[in-house]
């Protein structure tokens, strides 16, 4: 971008609360049932019928407005949103307007170098969703499935003070991630559990007042949310260049062309006529429900990095793969201590328990790997008593069979040989048997002993201690110049 | 035609004395109704073989529970699981709820016989029960006149013995209204009394459940059969229901009545007035001391009320859409035009208009100057009462300003309709339980109601002093020509 304007974001994120059942009703809350069988009466909006707060979304917004640094409203009040569509059977939606359950937030996101700026979060409200239409493009009419209606969302709408579109992909990464750790929402935008809309508007740099505003739609992933802000960046920086204007508009974006395409005007806009719902009571919030929400909370990403950095002596970059995942950075803490050796655990988590992980598709959780179990495995590695490779076979077993590890050794016999007199055997062999090698580590060639050591390795069947090995090839040479 | 049904005790003692089936009996009262109800019409539609059926239940059960046969009516905005439930609307055809009201479960538990189809204005938008789709109800006193509404079918059908009570909603004054003008007792209990879990909602702030009998006696006992808290219902009020039948037969001596200045208005009928001061009269003679009070607010709540009433309804109503359920019309191109054809054809004249007032008052700029003004006053209304019950144990007020019109008189002129509630929306404003009882007949032989209105969760007092009223004055015994 050239320096002439300046980008304003704003985001605007839906995130499902993974609750058990509806946010007005007992239905169950689950993804992906046989259309309109987790429905009654109450989410269908049948005449008569009234909502009653689930107790446990309202809790899980309180979460996450403290986590995002909010201040909780005292009193919770809901009001409807009128408007009408199919995939809304009451046509209006119980929503809140002028008291969101959370206000007043912030979020420290930090790019990829590491440098952190603070994005305000504006408000954080609580609402239900709606159902989904299916269109059949074969028959003149749609179907409506009403499974998703009542499944409570938190949106949570930042301060348009998100600089550019690279940013803005840091705010949902830092968001999300903080959302998970709190066990609120699998915030998996496949499914529709975190959904993300976009306001962008340019000025000139400097400039006290914002720009025309363009909104942007149909944003299905962290990627499609930059890539569209990126074009539109450019497209209002082209149309301003050339003295035009911008026209403030709902835009959507275009995964496989990679443009947006205006939706709507700002004419066309509705009026929700928002009043409070006269069926849900407005409650205060009671002291002992914040003492306990705010005690349930658990240690943050932005904490854990600077504890993790404190404690364990890691790389950045190795910290923020262990932490990305509050699962994985429980898991990496418990090895740690049980292995007594916090780089060897880092190393192993990151490299073959997520390659074990990536190629079974599946988190920390859905491994099933048991802490104690790899920490065995690191400590007989870094101890000798079984070398890298056994070790990784023993891993491999291990996550097959869940067998204890020790076991496993035992009975594949893979016990690193570290006795003298046992290797001795294979290393005179390997020296006679390979003179030029011998020959080229006398006169100088250091790496001519890897492969020596590497062929008694080969001897051994892998189980000699190559550390061992090395020296007394070393020193056996030595003793025939 | 006998009058079996002049008291629930008396039902019961019919019942009794008959020994037969609570089937058999069913089908003396069916009988009865299709006898009685050609003139009255109280019945919007009937299902006689679904309450055949719900007589069959009654008698497979060992259980005698108190209301065991008796014929009680639900107004057909209350929800009866597949029972035909249209709140007299066009746009609810075929409309059959999956499931009971709160109320209607708790008169199933007592082993009432319940009748649904009492018919009431559209959405119970309407004072005399002209608006309904299915035609209008005719007072039993005078078959050229009005009910009252909305709740007009129930209160006729009790009222011509039909049935031995029923149950009405009362958003403005809905049950006490129709009540007075048909010489019966109508009880509007404090809002968050009885559940509204299963009412069709026309203002979910102002509608309340309750009773319609022909003696305050019957009233405490239905009362108490369907007060109480349901986790359904955010707004109903988890206090303990007291056993309303002891307050029957308490003595008023000492008893403070407000008289509040402002509700002695221009537009009184003379008899009305007279019938009142009468009354005032016989509960002195009680022992009863008279207050004068003030409730200065009062002459904005048909204003406020026409702001909060519809505001409420436009969004509770935009459910009838024609996608979901009820009637969707034929003639739409696409989904904007289905939803403004099924509405268009589905919803009448009232309907509409309420719907209107409704979208206007919540509209974006139009918001603070209707509906949030309106919210105030709410409040200065609610406080003039907190005031006056310094003063007072309970207010009376005569119930509605005139006896019972003529079919067609008002229809055209919705302001004069709307003035027939003036006495009883102040208390669904404040949500104070009220009760209207019969006070006499004025010289075109037609019936006054009395209303008395108590604090939030007072409805002791109420049935105190309706009771020792009505047996000092033995109006409710006066009965329409049709019972005689």
């Amino acid at each position: 971008m050239s320096s002439k304007y300046e980008t304003v974001i704003g985001l605007e994120v839906h995130v499902q609360l993974d609750t058990e059942t509806k946010v007005f009703c007992g239905c169950r809350n689950a993804f992906g049932a046989e259309p309109n069988t987790q429905v009654c009466p109450v989410c269908l909006g049948q005449p008569g019928v009234l909502p009653v707060l689930n107790k446990k979304a309202f809790e899980f917004a309180i979460k996450v407005a403290f986590a995002l640094n909010c201040q909780v409203q005292k009193i919770i009040k809901f009001d409807r949103k009128n408007y009408y569509y199919p995939d809304l059977p009451k046509n209006y939606q119980i929503s809140q307007y002028d008291m969101p359950i959370a206000y007043n937030g912030k979020l420290n996101v930090s790019d990829e170098a590491g440098k952190v700026r603070e994005i305000g979060v504006t408000r954080a409200h609580l609402e239900e969703d709606a159902g989904k239409l299916i269109h059949d493009l074969s028959a003149p009419f749609s179907y409506v499935d009403l499974n998703r209606t009542g499944t409570p969302l938190l949106e949570i709408v930042s301060e348009p003070e998100i600089q550019s579109p690279e940013e803005a992909y840091h705010y949902l990464v830092t968001l999300k991630q903080i959302v998970k750790y709190l066990g609120v929402s699998d915030c998996n935008m496949e499914e529709g559990s975190l959904r993300c809309d976009a306001n962008i508007s340019l000025r000139e740099e400097g400039a006290k007042e914002l720009g025309v505003k363009v909104e942007i739609k149909n944003l299905n992933s962290f990627k499609a949310v930059r890539d569209s802000l990126l074009h539109e960046e450019e497209r209002q920086e082209d149309l301003l260049d050339e003295g035009g204007t911008i026209k403030q508009e709902t835009r959507l974006w275009n995964d496989s062309k990679n443009v947006t395409v205006s939706m709507r005007t700002k004419e066309g806009a509705q009026d929700y006529r928002y009043f409070p719902d006269p069926d849900l009571v407005p409650f205060e919030v009671e002291q002992e429900t914040i003492r306990e929400m705010k005690a349930d909370i658990p240690e943050l990403p932005e904490a854990k990095r600077k504890r993790f950095t404190k404690e364990y002596a890691l790389d950045e970059s190795d910290i923020e793969v262990l932490i990305a995942e509050k699962d994985t950075a429980d898991f990496y803490e418990q090895v740690a201590a049980k292995a007594g050796d916090a780089k060897a655990a880092c190393n192993w988590i990151k490299g073959e328990v997520m390659m074990h992980m990536n190629d079974r598709g599946t988190d920390i959780k859905g491994l099933g790997l048991d802490p104690e179990n790899l920490a065995r495995i690191i400590k007989m590695a870094v101890k000798g008593t079984i070398s890298g490779l056994s070790a990784k076979e023993v891993l491999k077993a291990n996550l097959e069979t869940g067998e204890d590890p020790v076991k496993i050794v035992k009975e594949k016999s893979l016990e690193q040989v570290s006795d003298e007199g046992t290797l001795d055997e294979a290393v005179t062999k390997v020296i006679e048997g390979n003179e030029r090698s011998v020959n080229d580590f006398k006169s100088g060639k250091e790496n001519a002993l890897s492969f020596l050591v590497g062929q008694v390795m080969k001897e051994t069947r892998g189980k000699a201690n190559p550390k061992l090995a090395g020296e007394m090839l070393r020193k056996k040479i030595a003793e025939t110049r | 035609m006998k009058d079996i049904l002049s008291s629930i005790d008396d039902c019961r003692s019919w019942l009794a004395e008959g020994g037969m089936s609570v089937k058999d009996a069913a089908g003396e009262f069916l009988a009865r109704i299709s006898e009685i109800d050609k003139d009255i019409k109280a019945f919007a539609f009937e299902e006689p073989d679904m309450v055949k059926a719900r007589a069959g239940q009654i008698d497979g059960s060992p259980d005698n529970r108190r209301l065991r046969g008796v014929p009680v009516g639900i107004k057909n905005n209350i929800c009866i699981s597949g029972a035909l439930t249209t709140c007299g609307s066009h746009i609810l055809d075929g409309f059959r709820p999956p499931y009971n009201a709160h109320v209607v479960d708790l008169l199933l538990g007592e082993q009432a016989l319940l009748f649904e189809g009492m018919n009431m204005d559209e959405f119970a938008f309407g004072s005399s029960c002209e608006t309904s789709y299915y035609g209008p109800t005719r007072n039993p006193w005078d078959t050229a006149r009005i009910p009252g509404g909305s709740s007009g079918g129930s209160v006729a059908a009790v009222a011509a013995g039909e049935l031995a009570a029923s149950l009405g909603s009362d958003t403005g004054g809905s049950i006490r209204q129709p009540a007075s003008m048909c010489g019966v007792v109508g009880f509007k209990p404090t809002y968050g009394r009885v559940s509204r879990y299963g009412l069709m909602a026309f203002a979910s702030s102002l509608d309340q459940i309750g009773p319609i009998t022909r003696n305050v006696a019957d009233c405490a006992e239905m009362l108490e059969v369907i007060s109480g808290y349901d986790k359904r219902d955010s707004t109903s009020v988890n206090v303990e229901v007291p056993v309303y039948t002891d307050s029957l037969d308490s003595d008023i001596k000492g008893l403070r009545v407000g008289i509040p200045s402002e509700y002695f208005i221009e537009g009184i009928e003379g008899d009305v007035k007279k019938r009142v001061e009468v009354s005032i009269e016989a509960l002195k003679g009680l022992g009863a001391e008279t207050v004068e009070i003030s409730l200065p607010h009062t002459k904005y709540a048909v204003s406020c009320y026409y702001i909060i009433g519809p505001a409420e309804a436009s969004s509770n109503l935009s459910r009838y859409d024609g996608v979901h359920y009820g009637h969707r019309s034929e003639k739409a191109e696409d989904l904007r035009d289905m939803y403004i054809q099924s509405r268009n054809e589905g919803f009448g004249a009232e309907a509409k208009r309420r719907i209107l007032l409704g979208t206007y008052a919540l509209s974006s700029g139009y918001y603070d100057a209707y509906y949030l003004k309106a919210q105030k006053v709410r409040t200065k209304i609610a406080d003039d009462f907190r005031e006056a019950f310094k003063k007072c144990d309970c207010i009376l007020t005569p119930t509605s300003p005139t006896t019972a019109f003529k079919i067609g008189e008002r229809s055209e002129d919705p302001l004069q309709m709307y003035l027939s509630d003036i006495f009883t929306i102040p208390a669904n404003l404040a949500g104070l339980p009220a009760v209207s009882v019969p006070c006499g007949l004025d010289g075109k032989g037609l019936p006054v109601g009395l209303q008395f209105m108590a604090a939030p969760f007072d409805e002791e007092t109420l049935i105190k002093v309706a009771h020792a009223f009505e047996r000092e004055t033995g109006f409710s015994k006066e009965k329409p020509a049709v019972l005689k």
